[in-house]
C-alpha cells in the first residue's frame, strides 16, 4: 500500500494568509489515469505544484511510490501548464524535448546526437515528427502541448503530473493526447491530470478525484461522480443542466429523470 | 591624424594591443552573458548592478590607508565592488522577497540608493588634497586607456572563466531560462544555478568597470544580446552572435576613441553596439524588420498570382476561356491596377498569351497547368474543411504544392469522390502528376 | 555644526525637489514602471547638451524643451523596439536609454568646449552650488517649489484617471479614458520634473527622489491617495536627515569606519539619497518583524 505512486496526506497550503488547501488526502492507484476535478480557483494547479515542491506547503505529508520526491525523481515526469513559458525562445521543438533526457545526460555534457534521435523518436509518438526542427513560437497551441508530453515521454517515467492538458486544445491534439495516455498506461505507467472539464472527465479517465480546497471524493469515475459529490464540490453552481450532462456520460449510469 | 589611425590599425602600439584586447574580450563576454540575462528576462539587473557598486569602490578607497594599500590599486577596489555588488543583489532579493513590492521598484530603489551613498563618498574624496579622485570618475565613465597589461590579464582570465561556465553548463541554463518550474521538478539546483549565473553577471561588470565604467556596463549586456536575437532561432548561433557584436563594439569604439581624443571611450564603444543594434533590427536575417516585410509582400504577391490564375481558369471554366480585363475584375473585388499589374507580369512570365491589341488573354499551356493545380487543391481544402472541421484546421496547410503532400492519399482520393458528387456544375481537374501523357 | 543661511535654501531646495520627484514617481511605481524613471533621467542627458549647444547658454527653456523631448523619445521608441521588434520590455528600454546617456556624454563632452558646464555636475548635481546667487531667495527655490505645485495640481486634477490606468489600463481604455494619453503625459512631467531637478540634485540621483518616497509609502499606506501623502512626508525627513547628516555626523561616522580623520563634509544630494533608502530599510524591517511577531492564523 505504502508503494503507490502518489500518496499525499494532510497537506495545507496558503497563500497570503488564505487558506487554498486545506487537510487534503490523496492516494493514487497505480496503472490507471487519474483525473483531479473541481471548481475554478479550488487548488487543483496548486495540489500538483505542492507535490513536486514548487511552493511551499504549510502542513503535510507527500510520498512518491513511498519515498520522498528527491529520492525517486527520475521516476516522475511534469508536464506543465502552456502558459508557463515564453514560446518565443530560441529553441526548437527537439531541443525542449531533449531538455527532458538533460537528467539522464549530466552535469555539464553536451547534447549528442543520440539524444537528439531519442527526441525525435518521442515527437513522431505524438505526432510531431515533422516538426521537431521548428521553432516553438511557429506552433499552434496544441502542437506546443504535444511538445511538452513529448518531453515527459522521453523522460520514461512511471508517474506522469500534467496540469491541464487538454485546456484549449484542438481535436486533433485532444486525439493524440488520449492515445498517449492510454499508451502510457498500457506499458504500466501512471497518469495524473489536473482537468477543467466535467463533460469529459469519465470518458477519458478512470479515476477521479473531487477537489474544493479538500478532498470530496475520490476514486473510480462511475463511482465518484454522484449528483451528491457534485452538489458537495461544486456547490449551488452546477446547474442541473451540468448535472445532466454528467450523468449521461457516465459509463452505464442510469439516468435521472 | 590618419597616421595615427594606421599605427592603431596595424597594432603597433603595445599600449593599444593591450587595450583592444582588454576590451574585446569584455564586449564578447559581456554579450556572452548578456544572452542568458535577457532570456531571463532579467536586462536591467546589469543597470543596479552597476550603480551598486560605486560604495564598495569608495568605501575600499577610503580605507586603504588604513591597510597600508595604495588606493589606486585596482584589485583592492574591484574588490569593494565586487562586495557590494552583491550586497546590493541581496538587498534586491530581500526586497522581493520581504514586502509585496515587485522586481522594477527593487532594481530601482537598491540602485539609486546604493549610488547616492557612493556619491556621498566621492564627494568626500574629491574635497581631498592630490586630486585623487580623478582615478575613480575613471572607473564611472571608463577609461580603457589606461589598461596596463596586468589589467589586461585580469580581463583575459575573467573572460575566459565567464566563457567556460557558459560552455559548460549552457543547457543547464538554458533550461534555467526557458522553463524553470520543470528545472525544479526535474531535480536541477535552481537557486545555485540562478546564483551561479548572476555571479558571471558580477564579474562580467567588475571587469567593465575599467572599459566601459560604472554607468555603462549595462549596456553592453543589454544591447549586443539584444541585437543578436535578430540573427538567429537558435540559441547556441544567438550566444556567438552576441559574444562577436561585443567584441565589435569595443574594437569600434576603442579605434573611434583613439581618432577623436577626448571623447570618453565607454560611450563611444555603446555607441557602436547601438548602431550595431539599430542595423540588426533593420536587417536581421532571421526577425529583422526588412525580412519580415519583405516575406509578407512575397506571401501576398503570391497569393495574388493564384487568385488571377483561378479567376482566369474560372472563366474558361464557364465557357470563356479567353477574357478581357473587365471580365476577370468582375470576379473579384480587386483594384484595377494591381490587376492590370499581375496580368503583365503572368504575360511575361510566360503564363499568359495577350493578343496583340492588348485587350484579351487566356492562359497557354504552362498557365493552364498551373491554374489547374491552384483549382484542385483550392476546392479539396474546401470540401476538407466542410467534411471534417473538427480536425481540419491544424492540417489545412495553403501553402503546399499539392494536398497530396499534406494529407495521406486516402484522404485525398475519399475528398475527390465527395467533390464528384456534387460536381456535375464543377469539375475537378485530376492531379496534374497523374494525368501526364 | 553650524548652520547657516545657506543651509537653510540647501534643505528646501532640496525638499521640495525631492517632493515634487516623489509625486510622479509614486504613480511610476504603480505602473510597475520604476525602471522608466531610471531611463528617463539617464535619457534626458543629451536634450540638455542639445539644449547646451543650440542655446549656447545655460538658458533653461531650450534645455527644458530638449529633455521632454528626449523622454518622449525613450517611451516611444521603447515602445516601438518592444512592439514590432519583439524585444522584451527591460531589454528595448536598455538599448535606448543607454544609447541616449551614452550619446549624451559624448555631446556633454563637446558642449563643455563651448559651454561653462561641468559633466560631473550635470549627472550628480551640486545642490550647494545651486543655492548660491544673489537674490534673497535663490532662483533654484522657486524652480523647486513651482515644478512641486504643478505635479501637485496635476496629480489632483487627473487623480482618478491615473489611478484606474495603473490598476488596469486595458479596462480604462475600454471605458474611455485615453491611458495612452496618460501614460505619455506621465513621461512628459517625469521629464520635466528630472531637468528642474537636475540643476540640484543631478539627473542620476532623481531616480532615488522618485522612487524611494514612494516604496516607502507603500510599505505604509494600502491606499493611493495614503501612498501619495506618505512619500511626500519621507521626501521631506530625507531632505532634512540627508542634510543634516551630509554636514554632521556623516564625514564622523565614514572618517569612524575607514579610520581617517581628513574627510569634509558630504554631497547632500548624496546624503538626501542615501536617507532616503535607511528610512526605507528601516521600515522593511520594521514590518517584516511586525509580521513575524503576529500569531499564525490557525487552520
Amino acid at each position: 500500500m505504502s508503494d503507490r505512486p502518489l500518496e499525499i496526506r494532510s497537506l495545507n497550503v496558503a497563500y497570503h494568509r488564505k487558506m487554498v488547501l486545506w487537510d487534503a488526502d490523496l492516494s493514487i492507484r497505480a496503472g490507471r489515469s487519474t483525473a483531479i476535478v473541481g471548481p475554478n480557483g479550488a487548488g487543483k494547479s496548486t495540489l500538483l505544484k505542492a507535490a513536486l515542491g514548487l511552493i511551499p506547503t504549510a502542513s503535510g505529508e507527500v510520498l512518491f511510490f513511498g519515498e520522498s520526491l528527491k529520492k525517486v525523481r527520475s521516476r516522475v515526469a511534469y508536464v506543465p501548464q502552456r502558459e508557463s513559458v515564453d514560446w518565443d525562445f530560441p529553441v526548437s521543438a527537439r531541443d525542449v524535448v531533449a531538455m527532458g533526457l538533460y537528467k539522464k545526460i549530466g552535469w555539464c555534457l553536451p547534447v549528442r546526437p543520440r539524444h537528439k534521435r531519442m527526441a525525435d523518436e518521442a515527437l513522431a509518438d505524438v505526432g510531431l515528427a515533422d516538426f521537431a526542427g521548428r521553432q516553438i513560437s511557429q506552433l499552434s497551441g496544441g502542437q506546443q502541448q504535444r511538445v511538452f508530453l513529448a518531453r515527459a515521454l522521453a523522460q520514461k517515467a512511471e508517474l506522469h503530473l500534467m496540469d491541464e492538458p487538454f485546456a484549449s486544445v484542438d481535436a486533433a491534439t485532444e486525439q493524440a493526447i488520449l492515445t498517449l495516455l492510454k499508451r502510457l498506461k498500457d506499458q504500466g505507467g501512471t497518469v495524473v491530470c489536473v482537468h477543467h472539464d466535467l463533460d469529459t472527465v469519465a470518458e477519458y479517465f478512470d479515476d477521479v478525484v473531487l477537489l474544493n480546497m479538500r478532498v470530496v471524493a475520490q476514486g473510480a469515475a462511475s463511482e465518484v461522480l454522484t449528483p451528491e459529490n457534485l452538489r458537495k464540490t461544486y456547490g449551488a453552481r452546477l446547474t442541473l443542466l451540468d448535472e445532466a450532462v454528467v450523468d449521461l456520460s457516465r459509463p452505464g449510469a442510469p439516468r435521472e429523470s | 591624424m590618419m597616421e595615427s589611425f594606421w599605427r592603431l590599425l596595424l597594432l603597433q602600439d603595445h599600449n593599444t594591443r593591450v587595450v583592444l584586447a582588454g576590451a574585446c574580450l569584455f564586449g564578447a563576454a559581456a554579450g556572452l552573458a548578456g544572452t542568458f540575462l535577457l532570456l531571463r528576462k532579467r536586462s536591467l539587473l546589469g543597470d543596479t548592478l552597476g550603480h551598486a557598486t560605486l560604495p564598495g569602490i569608495t568605501f575600499a578607497f577610503l580605507l586603504a590607508g588604513t591597510f597600508g594599500i595604495s588606493p589606486r590599486s585596482f584589485l583592492w577596489l574591484a574588490t569593494g565592488a565586487t562586495i557590494s555588488g552583491v550586497a546590493g543583489m541581496g538587498a534586491v532579493l530581500l526586497i522581493r522577497k520581504m514586502s509585496h513590492l515587485k522586481d522594477d521598484a527593487a532594481l530601482a530603489i537598491v540602485l539609486s540608493v546604493f549610488f547616492g551613498a557612493g556619491i556621498a563618498m566621492l564627494s568626500a574624496i574629491q574635497q581631498l588634497p592630490g586630486g585623487q579622485a580623478a582615478g575613480l570618475e575613471r572607473l564611472i565613465y571608463g577609461n580603457p586607456a589606461s589598461m596596463t597589461s596586468g589589467d589586461a590579464w585580469f580581463v583575459l582570465l575573467a573572460s575566459l572563466m565567464v566563457a567556460a561556465v557558459c560552455g559548460c553548463l549552457f543547457k543547464e541554463f538554458t533550461l534555467l531560462c526557458f522553463d524553470e518550474s520543470y528545472a525544479h521538478t526535474a531535480g536541477w539546483p535552481v537557486r545555485p544555478l540562478d546564483a551561479l549565473l548572476m555571479g558571471l553577471v558580477v564579474l562580467v561588470t567588475i571587469v567593465g568597470l575599467q572599459t566601459v565604467g560604472i554607468l555603462l556596463v549595462v549596456a553592453l549586456l543589454v544591447i549586443p544580446a539584444a541585437a543578436a536575437r535578430f540573427w538567429s532561432d537558435d540559441l547556441r548561433a544567438m550566444a556567438l552572435v552576441a559574444a562577436f557584436a561585443g567584441a565589435l563594439s569595443s574594437l569600434t569604439g576603442v579605434i573611434a576613441s583613439a581618432l577623436l581624443p577626448g571623447l570618453p571611450t565607454g560611450a563611444l564603444i555603446v555607441l557602436a553596439s547601438a548602431l550595431f543594434f539599430g542595423a540588426s533590427l533593420l536587417l536581421g536575417k532571421k526577425r529583422g524588420l526588412l525580412i519580415r516585410h519583405l516575406l509578407e509582400r512575397e506571401a501576398s504577391r503570391r497569393l495574388r498570382r493564384e487568385h488571377v490564375l483561378r479567376a482566369i481558369f474560372e472563366c474558361a471554366e464557364e465557357g470563356k476561356p479567353v477574357v478581357t480585363l473587365e471580365q476577370v475584375l468582375a470576379k473579384r473585388p480587386w483594384k484595377k491596377n494591381e490587376l492590370t499589374a499581375e496580368i503583365g507580369s503572368l504575360t511575361n512570365d510566360g503564363l499568359l498569351t495577350t493578343d496583340p491589341s492588348g485587350a484579351n488573354f487566356q492562359l497557354n499551356g504552362r498557365g493552364d497547368s498551373e491554374a489547374r493545380r491552384l483549382v484542385r487543391n483550392h476546392r479539396l481544402w474546401e470540401i476538407f474543411l466542410l467534411n471534417h472541421a473538427d480536425v481540419a484546421p491544424a492540417r489545412v496547410d495553403r501553402d503546399a504544392d499539392l494536398i497530396e503532400h499534406v494529407l495521406d492519399q486516402r484522404l485525398v482520393d475519399e475528398l475527390e469522390d465527395l467533390l464528384d458528387e456534387k460536381a456535375r456544375e464543377r469539375l475537378v481537374p485530376g492531379n496534374p502528376e497523374k494525368s501526364l501523357p | 555644526m553650524i548652520w547657516t543661511e545657506l543651509d537653510t535654501w540647501i534643505v528646501l531646495t532640496g525638499a521640495l525637489t525631492a517632493m515634487a520627484c516623489a509625486i510622479p514617481g509614486v504613480f511610476l511605481l504603480l505602473n510597475k514602471q520604476s525602471m522608466l524613471g531610471d531611463a528617463i533621467s539617464h535619457a534626458v542627458l543629451p536634450g540638455l547638451a542639445i539644449g547646451f549647444l543650440v542655446s549656447g547658454t545655460r538658458d533653461p527653456l531650450p534645455m527644458l524643451i530638449g529633455a521632454i523631448l528626449a523622454g518622449l523619445f525613450t517611451g516611444v521608441v521603447s515602445g516601438v523596439i518592444e512592439r514590432r521588434g519583439r524585444v522584451e520590455t527591460g531589454a528595448s528600454l536598455g538599448v535606448v536609454f543607454c544609447s541616449l546617456f551614452a550619446l549624451g556624454l559624448i555631446l556633454i563632452r563637446i558642449a563643455a568646449d563651448h559651454v561653462d558646464l561641468d559633466p560631473g555636475c550635470v549627472l550628480y548635481g551640486a545642490l550647494e552650488l545651486a543655492v548660491v546667487d544673489s537674490h534673497a531667495v535663490p532662483r533654484i527655490v522657486w524652480q523647486s517649489a513651482a515644478i512641486l505645485a504643478l505635479n501637485l495640481l496635476l496629480a489632483l486634477l487627473f487623480f482618478k484617471e491615473l489611478q484606474l490606468v495603473a490598476f488596469d489600463s486595458r479596462f480604462a481604455k475600454a471605458n474611455g479614458i485615453p491611458s495612452g494619453w496618460i501614460q505619455q503625459g506621465l513621461t512628459v512631467v517625469t521629464a520635466l520634473t528630472t531637468v528642474v531637478a537636475f540643476e540640484s540634485v543631478g539627473s542620476i540621483l532623481v531616480i532615488a527622489m522618485l522612487i524611494v518616497p514612494g516604496a516607502t509609502a507603500m510599505l505604509l499606506s494600502r491606499s493611493v491617495a495614503g501612498v501619495l501623502l506618505w512619500s511626500l512626508v519621507v521626501a521631506l525627513c530625507s531632505a532634512v536627515f540627508g542634510h543634516l547628516l551630509a554636514i554632521s555626523m556623516g564625514p564622523v561616522w565614514l572618517g569612524w569606519l575607514t579610520g581617517r580623520s581628513d574627510l569634509g563634509s558630504l554631497s547632500s544630494a548624496g546624503m538626501m539619497a542615501a536617507s532616503a533608502g535607511g528610512i526605507f530599510f528601516a521600515l522593511l524591517a520594521a514590518s517584516t518583524l511586525a509580521r513575524k511577531l503576529q500569531p499564525a492564523p490557525r487552520f
